[in-house]
């Protein structure tokens, strides 16, 4: 079955769900190399989204996106708003006017979500940030799709692929974001928005 | 008028903070704009705060906006994203630091300074020294 609007919309919820759940637990990666406040931003932001999310249930897959995208920018309130605001917006707008989603479509998308939290936080992997955990995810991805697998399979592997960086974050020092202040004593934490990232991505393999 | 200037922070009283200190040294000749904190109360930094802020600041002279902390800088740059091509042409971002940077630019500005002149005066606070050694 190819993934459709109503897969997108269901994600959304999932997604908002796993970040409530998980509200306290990113907060406190959060306080040991930042400013504690991941979780609770994220919870704020996605509350908002499910808030929206009805004004849209009839919605393409680009608008459904960049609504995400406006409403994270406006509640989040620290830096991943703007960061993952852009990446659903510029996701929405890759995928403008989409009812359904092939694997290419989707890769499509990702892939201008990634460029998106480049461009918007000047970063690039090895930096301890998100991009630590989208890099893998998408290289995983764009493979498991060049190599004709299943999409499901996919979208495992690139979860698998996700969590696995979102890990191996926590040897990194951050040289980006607020965890960069603490220079060396960043060391031995795992990043806050790689473990977020590797969540939407999880949330795409559960719960179908 | 002159150039305006908007305090952009993650937290509204630091702010308000800051603008309560560069109006002491222009007494109403500068337009200042406080974008401090979220539309809750909480910590955090909020588009719709800084655009309000900037088209408040903005008497046709150029605006020059100040940041706190580096994700600030994110949302001011999403912000001058959202202005048209006119307005956005008199909007400068400055890295400069936020209170002496404030302050000397109120003052730049309050002669009447053209606005890269002000944005050069918010920079130069980087080497400004405060403890003579």
């Amino acid at each position: 079955m190819t993934p459709d609007r109503t897969c997108v919309l269901a994600w959304l919820r999932r997604s908002a769900a796993a970040l409530h759940e998980q509200r306290d637990y990113l907060t406190s990666l959060d306080a040991a190399i930042g400013d504690a406040d991941h979780g609770i931003n994220m919870d704020r932001g996605f509350t908002a989204v499910l808030d929206k999310l009805p004004t849209v249930a009839e919605a393409d897959v680009g608008t459904i996106l960049k609504t995400v995208g406006a409403t994270l920018v406006s509640t989040v309130g620290g830096a991943s708003g703007p960061l993952y605001g852009t990446a659903f917006l510029r996701a929405g707008t890759a995928l403008a006017g989409r009812q359904e989603l092939r694997p290419v479509d989707a890769l499509a998308g990702f892939e201008a979500a990634y460029e998106g939290i480049v461009a918007r936080g000047k970063a690039q992997r090895g930096e301890k940030t998100m991009l630590d955990a989208f890099g893998p995810a998408l290289d995983a991805l764009r493979a498991a799709i060049e190599a004709k697998q299943p999409f499901a399979n996919a979208l495992r592997a690139a979860a698998d692929a996700a969590q696995a960086g979102a890990l191996a974050t926590t040897p990194m020092m951050a040289t980006k974001g607020r965890a960069s202040y603490l220079g060396q004593r960043s060391i031995g934490h795992q990043d806050p928005g790689a473990t977020s990232l590797a969540l939407f991505f999880q949330m795409m393999t559960d719960g179908k | 008028m002159a150039v305006g200037l908007v305090i952009v922070s993650h937290s509204a009283r630091l702010a308000e903070g800051v603008v309560e200190l560069a109006a002491q040294m222009t007494h109403g000749a500068v337009r200042l704009a406080a974008a401090g904190g979220m539309d809750d109360g909480g910590i955090g930094t909020s588009l719709a705060r800084v655009t309000q802020a900037i088209a408040s600041a903005d008497s046709g002279d150029g605006v020059v906006a100040l940041i706190d902390l580096g994700s600030a800088a994110l949302i001011a740059e999403m912000a001058l994203e959202s202005l048209d091509a006119e307005q956005r042409a008199h909007v400068r971002l400055s890295g400069g630091p936020l209170v002496e940077g404030a302050i000397l630019a109120a003052v730049e500005a309050s002669v009447g300074s053209p606005l890269d002149e002000v944005l050069a005066t918010a920079e130069s606070a980087r080497s400004l020294e405060k403890l003579k050694r």
